[in-house]
């Protein structure tokens, strides 16, 4: 079975950084997928590899059986991948509503918008408004966007990413600087979404809500996918300690396992 | 406890943070005189707002702070400075169309008397031969682990009683990495108490005589760095699944 969304060998160079070498990751339809993987491990550069926001040196990215490789993000975007960002992405003077109706404006994912539907129109609107019923933060859409707090904001742009209705959702620490109880609120959503045939990729530092959430996680580190597996296996599995402790500088001096 | 006198810093019931909410929940630690301390745990357990708070950059909302006696909250970065508590930052902190000289002499710009700074830079053009021999160059013509040796000689400036240190190892090669705790076991040789942050938990703790690890604002293990390297929880507070509370 091939997977719905699959980056295979890709590598990605800055400068004289490698900051991936042939990084292979699968997401499976209906699945939430966790990408984990400590500070500067590659995790966000995959993101952008996967999105078109970075060209990759090497490597392929597939959407089912389609070549996705190095299209621009407003083409991934469009075939329905949707994603978010670490630090969010809002108009701060517009109200939560306003933003919405902008991200109205792109494609529903895959099919070009009915041009007789005119953006922030009623439908709109409506959508805009149940989506937002939806993520909790209703009774701020009038609200200047700069008036949320860091949890609400990335909400907001949960809702916003949600507005064109993509089949696969890539978030990039959506718990990240988030209150536990909207983390709860968040993690609820996800998985009803989930529940629906919404499939997901997430990036987070957030152990016990990944490892809550994600039937399946994939850790980076220097760039290189060290592990895939379930939660349970991840979380014992000594590479990954590596990954996360580092290497005392003595064993970094002879030939330690996996560097 | 391994030795290490009198404890240097004494940090009781520190609530912390930005904004709305607390980054920091009722944090206790000792960092003992004469050793070294590595604080270390995963991303958002508050490290780096455990040192703004102490230095004085961020002013904690309860909680004391004793540095050899004296309360350090209420007390502005620069008093601070002047009580010999100095904070090397994460970033690049160095002013890179300057010279490696100019910048260290920068370290001294609260003392006043030139023979002070003049024999301080002798002293520590003795404990650093490397870095007296780039005096002339541009700082940003360094490498990562060569800025980090001349932010250590430019705070030594100050004859500091502790260092504090954010991530030395930020973005280094493991041989690089060597080199840089070698200088940071160098001048806790000279005297120097060392409390610093980590996120290379396993090199940080087995340079220090004292680790702590926190996780979710809160400290979850403290002990010898030995302990807390060794401790069969220290993975599980990375990679969750740990039991709460404790």
């Amino acid at each position: 079975m091939t997977a719905m969304l699959r980056a295979e060998g890709v590598s990605k160079a800055f400068g004289g950084v490698q900051a991936l070498s042939d990084c292979t990751v699968e997401v499976e339809q209906g699945s939430i997928t966790g990408l984990i993987g400590p500070n500067g491990s590659g995790k966000t550069t995959l993101f952008n590899t996967m999105t078109g926001y970075e060209r990759i040196d090497a490597g392929e990215v597939y959407l089912g059986d389609r070549k996705i490789t190095n299209l621009r993000p407003q083409r991934v975007f469009a075939l329905g991948i949707g994603r978010t960002f670490q630090l969010t992405r809002i108009f701060p003077r517009l109200t939560v509503m306003e933003n919405m109706l902008v991200a109205a404006q792109h494609t529903d994912a895959g099919r070009p918008r009915n041009p007789l539907a005119r953006a922030g129109g009623r439908a709109d609107r409506r959508r805009a408004a149940d989506l937002l019923e939806f993520t909790g933060i209703a009774g701020h859409a009038d609200a200047p966007a700069e008036t949320l707090s860091y949890g609400q904001r990335k909400l907001l742009e949960l809702s916003y990413v949600l507005v064109a209705n993509p089949d696969i959702v890539l978030l990039d620490e959506p718990a990240g600087g988030v209150n536990p109880s909207l983390i709860q609120q968040l993690s609820a959503r996800i998985r009803e979404l989930n529940a629906a045939g919404k499939t997901f990729l997430i990036v987070e530092h957030n152990m016990e809500f990944v490892m809550s959430l994600c039937g399946q996680v994939t850790v980076l580190d220097y760039g290189t996918v060290v592990a895939t597996g379930p939660p349970q296996i991840i979380r014992s599995n000594p590479r990954v300690l590596d990954a996360y402790l580092g290497l005392a500088e003595e064993e970094e001096d002879s030939d330690a396992p996996g560097r | 406890m391994p030795p290490g006198g009198e404890p240097a810093l004494v940090i009781e019931g520190l609530v912390s943070g930005y904004g709305g909410g607390d980054v920091l929940h009722d944090v206790s630690m000792t960092v003992p005189g004469g050793g070294i301390t590595c604080v270390v745990g995963p991303n958002g357990a508050g490290k780096s707002t455990l040192l703004a708070t102490v230095s004085g950059l961020l002013r904690p909302r309860r909680g004391s702070i004793t540095f050899r006696g004296e309360r350090l909250v209420g007390k502005s970065p620069r008093q601070i400075l002047d009580l010999g508590l100095v904070h090397v930052p994460q970033n690049h902190s160095l002013f890179r169309e300057m010279t490696v000289r100019e910048n260290i002499e920068l370290g001294a710009y609260i003392v006043k008397d030139r023979r002070l700074i003049a024999r301080r830079l002798a002293d520590i053009e003795q404990m650093f031969p490397q870095v007296a021999g780039w005096s002339g160059k541009k700082a940003g013509s360094l490498s990562g682990g060569e800025q980090r040796l001349v932010e250590f000689a430019r705070c030594l400036m100050l004859d500091p009683g502790l260092v504090i240190l954010d991530e030395p190892s930020m973005g280094l090669s493991p041989k690089v990495l060597k080199s840089v705790f070698d200088a940071v076991r160098m001048m806790n040789a000279r005297g120097k108490t060392i409390l610093l942050v980590e996120q290379n938990a396993r090199a940080g703790l087995r340079l220090s005589t004292h680790g702590v690890v926190m996780e979710n604002g809160r400290v979850r293990l403290a002990g010898t760095g030995q302990e807390v390297l060794e401790h069969p929880e220290i993975g599980a507070l990375y990679l969750g699944g740990a039991a709460r509370g404790g």
